[in-house]
């Protein structure tokens, strides 16, 4: 059992929680990431590595409540346990280059956040640029500020930081002439997509996250593969970090959509169990 | 007077109507008397033919005359003393090809039933109850095993009965390996694999689930945390793809990714909250016991079900019985046919398959015939579901992390004749050095090599 030292809420639908988990809190890297079930039956759901405390042996992650697994994780309190808890997974980040652009879309910040950290760490020049629909979906504001050189807030309304993409402020950095030896994006895939066309367009080398439907994050179902430079490659093992500019987003995309209409009538179900518990 | 009838008593089974919507074991197994009579029917060869076609030997005629007699318990321990599973190897040896076909009853008639005699003995002994199994005396060594598949379940029980403090690390959250993700619960019930376990709990073996050797800690880490020796038993868990052109469309599964959803992860339960298709026409590619398992499992999802293979009948490599069984469930089987392409509808999700009629031409290296394509014979198999069963190999992570550790081009581990690796202390066996193999020869790896390593540990001191 993993018991959850600590829990925080960074918005309405994005939380924390600190896990006690000594073995795969002495080998986690930035870029790795842990698989969790929250009780017997549950679904493994993968989830980034945000910080790891040797010392504690805790292990933290950040995530978004999009679905039936991750409600029933945010229904689980400080003092309660995980049933399962694996890691670390995946291939840790490659921490290269001097001048970084790190470039995170929504939740995807909780997953470049660590990367942010692990760059400013081996003391490169870190230059951040995160992107939220509204003001309401912003996390780790003040995290990304202390990691990071400079610092840009975007969203789509304006409500926050400047109005727009974060596709656009890279552009303008790139025009301005910044130097940047290497672009890190990780985000909604269609943000890794448009992000990787424009730096291929100006020669820049671009890793992406790329976090697809997983099962057991070993590398025996080939759920999580993905195409690669025209080859099959399996993100849990081979990743999760990969050059974006050889990535297939659009057989990507199609691949997470797989269980859709499943989920949303399993998110219902949960919902409806969670509706009865709190009218009981 | 030997039971001179020439054929096996029948196993009972579940009628295929019944259970293509169920999970329950289709094989009931043999009542007392059944178990019995077929036991009359062996010959107590003196030369005992039989005992050469199994992998780990066991004692055939000796406990086979004990059931005859009734003396169940006493069948029991002679079976124990050479396999550790046999309740497992009693349901899913490929017996046809092992101990039954050198059985000198199937030269006239059908060979003695060992397998289910086996599965009979063994399942008398767990319902009746066995007396818990007393820990060893501590001999104050640490070994680590690395997988817990029946491989590394066989080394860690032999070595703790031996007295070694024994850690088994399993990558995923339930120890049993292919036994609890690969094989369906109709096949092989899990209570009997999660039964083998606590056995081994008791003998004192401890279990580190969610531990991925290679990532949470490298062999070179564990020998320094004070482990004198390892056993690796990791399998070969990573799935073969055909690079078909739409094969990475939706609605296409490696068999792992299905039965793993199905069976690990208990798809087949609707409150189950692990999503898997339920599909109206699959497609299985393969004709191992890998691809019955994926045939029958979408049946049961309500599927039709094809089994393309690319040669013939004949050459099919799974199981007889568990064929035979396929077919009951109304599995069509395609036969000298292989896919060329995977065809996909707007949204990404397969519609149908394409494949190419074979035949077969010159025998290849391994004595089958060479299965070659009919020019022009391409047609359409439509189809929303399409599982890739054409076999597994090593995972490289262990390979990739542990410097010294040689692998042959199939990415096997290299042991010798005392199944130790190429580096000092580091034994392996099971489908990790041979490639996807069985049950029971994972299981022999397992002891020779636990055998071994006592005799490495005990001459270093
Ligand atoms: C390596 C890796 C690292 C990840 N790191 C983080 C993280 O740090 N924080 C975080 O919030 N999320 C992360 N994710 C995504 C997270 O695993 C999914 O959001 C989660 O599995 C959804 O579970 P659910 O049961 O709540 O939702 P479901 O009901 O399963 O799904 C709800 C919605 O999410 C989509 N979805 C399901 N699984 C995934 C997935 N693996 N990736 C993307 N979309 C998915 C579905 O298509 C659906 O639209 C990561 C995924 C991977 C593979
Ligand atoms: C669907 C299916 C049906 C089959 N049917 C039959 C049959 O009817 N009869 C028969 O005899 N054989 C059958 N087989 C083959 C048989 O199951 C295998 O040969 C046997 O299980 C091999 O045993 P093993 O211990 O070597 O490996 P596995 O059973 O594969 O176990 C390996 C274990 O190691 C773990 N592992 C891997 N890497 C790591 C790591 N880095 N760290 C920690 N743990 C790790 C895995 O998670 C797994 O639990 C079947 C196989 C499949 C897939
Ligand atoms: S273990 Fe397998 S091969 Fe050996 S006797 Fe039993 S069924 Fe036959
Ligand atoms: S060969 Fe057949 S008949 Fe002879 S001892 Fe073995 S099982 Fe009995
Ligand atoms: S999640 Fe199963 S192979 Fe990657």
């Amino acid at each position: 059992m993993f018991e959850i030292t600590e829990k925080r809420i960074l918005n309405p639908t994005v939380e924390e929680i600190t896990v006690y988990a000594p073995n795969a809190a002495a080998k986690a890297k930035a870029g790795q990431f842990i698989i969790l079930r929250t009780d017997e039956d549950g679904e493994r759901i993968p989830f980034t590595i945000a910080s790891a405390d040797p010392e504690k042996g805790t292990v933290s992650v950040i995530y978004q409540i999009v679905g039936a697994g991750t409600r029933k994780l945010s229904a689980l309190k400080q003092g309660d346990s995980l049933h399962d808890f694996a890691g670390p997974l995946g291939k840790p980040s490659e921490i290269e280059g001097e001048n970084v652009v790190i470039i995170g879309g929504g939740v995807g910040c909780a997953i470049a956040w660590p990367t942010a950290k692990a760059f400013k760490q081996a003391g490169k020049n870190v230059t951040s640029i995160v992107g939220f629909r509204n003001k309401d979906l912003v996390i780790l504001e003040d995290e990304f500020k202390d990691t990071s050189d400079a610092f840009y807030l975007m969203s789509d309304d304006g409500s926050a930081g400047q109005k727009g993409l974060v596709t656009a402020k890279l552009e303008e950095l790139i025009q301005n002439g910044q130097k940047i030896d290497r672009v890190i994006a990780i985000g909604p895939l269609i943000m890794m997509k448009f992000v990787c066309e424009l730096t291929k367009k100006y020669n820049i080398p671009t890793i992406v996250s790329m976090n697809p439907i997983m099962i057991d994050g070993t590398g025996m179902c080939g759920g999580c593969r993905l195409v690669v430079d025209g080859k099959m490659q399996f993100a849990c093992v081979d990743g999760p970090d990969f050059d974006g500019h050889k990535v297939d987003f659009d057989a990507a995309m199609k691949r997470n959509r797989q269980y859709l209409d499943f989920e949303k009538h399993k998110y219902e179900e949960a919902c409806n169990l969670l509706n009865k518990e709190v009218d009981a | 007077m030997p039971n001179m009838r020439m054929d096996k008593n029948p196993m009972p089974v579940q009628d295929p109507e019944v259970r293509i919507h169920n999970v329950d074991e289709v094989a009931t197994g043999y009542t007392a008397e059944m178990a019995i009579d077929e036991a009359k029917r062996c010959l107590s060869c003196k030369h005992k033919p039989c005992v050469a076609g199994c992998p780990v030997n066991i004692h055939i005629p000796e406990f086979i005359a004990r059931v005859a007699e009734g003396d169940f318990e006493g069948a029991y321990e002679i079976i124990s003393l050479t396999s550790s599973l046999p309740a497992i190897c009693g349901r899913v040896c490929p017996q046809e090809s092992q101990c039954e076909a050198r059985c000198v009853r199937g030269i006239k008639g059908e060979p003695v039933s060992i397998g289910r005699l086996e599965r009979f003995v063994a399942d008398y002994m767990r319902e009746k109850g066995e007396t818990p199994a007393v820990k060893a005396e501590p001999n104050g060594h640490k070994v680590a095993v690395v997988g817990a598949g029946p491989a590394g379940l066989t080394a860690a029980g032999d070595l703790a009965k031996l007295g070694y403090e024994v850690t088994v690390f399993e990558a995923l959250h339930t120890p049993g390996g292919v036994l609890m993700y690969g094989i369906p619960e109709f096949r092989l019930p899990k209570a009997i694999v999660a039964h083998e376990i606590d056995k081994l709990k008791d003998l004192g073996v401890e279990f580190v689930t969610n531990f991925v050797v290679g990532r949470a800690s490298t062999i070179d880490e564990m020998m320094d945390d004070g482990y004198e020796a390892v056993f690796v038993g990791s399998g070969a868990g990573l799935p073969n793809f055909m690079n078909l052109p739409g094969e990475a469309l939706n609605g296409v599964y490696s068999a792992n990714e299905f039965l793993t959803r199905y069976n690990l992860m208990k798809a087949y339960d609707e409150n189950s909250s692990t999503p898997i298709q339920h599909p109206t026409k699959t497609v299985v590619v393969g004709g191992g016991n890998v691809a019955m398992d994926a045939a029958r499992c979408a049946r049961r999802l309500g599927s039709e079900v094809h089994v393309v293979y690319r040669r013939s009948l004949e050459e099919l490599p799974a199981r007889k019985e568990e064929v035979e069984h396929a077919m009951e469930e109304g599995i069509i089987f395609d036969l000298l046919n292989n896919p060329v392409a995977v065809l996909g509808d707007e949204n990404g999700h397969i519609k149908a398959v394409e494949c190419i009629k074979m035949e077969l031409g010159e025998p290849d290296e391994s004595g089958r015939r060479r299965p070659v394509p009919v020019e022009g014979s391409n047609f359409i198999i439509d189809a929303d579901c399409m599982i890739m069963a054409i076999g597994t190999s090593p995972n490289p992570l262990i390979r990739q992390t542990t410097p010294g550790l040689d692998v042959n081009r199939r990415g096997c581990l290299i042991v010798d004749e005392n199944e130790m690796t190429t580096k000092d202390g580091v034994y392996a066996g099971g489908d990790a050095v041979t490639g996807a193999a069985t049950v029971i020869s994972a299981m022999g790896a397992g002891k020779k090599a636990a055998a071994a390593m006592h005799e490495y540990l005990s001459s270093k001191e």
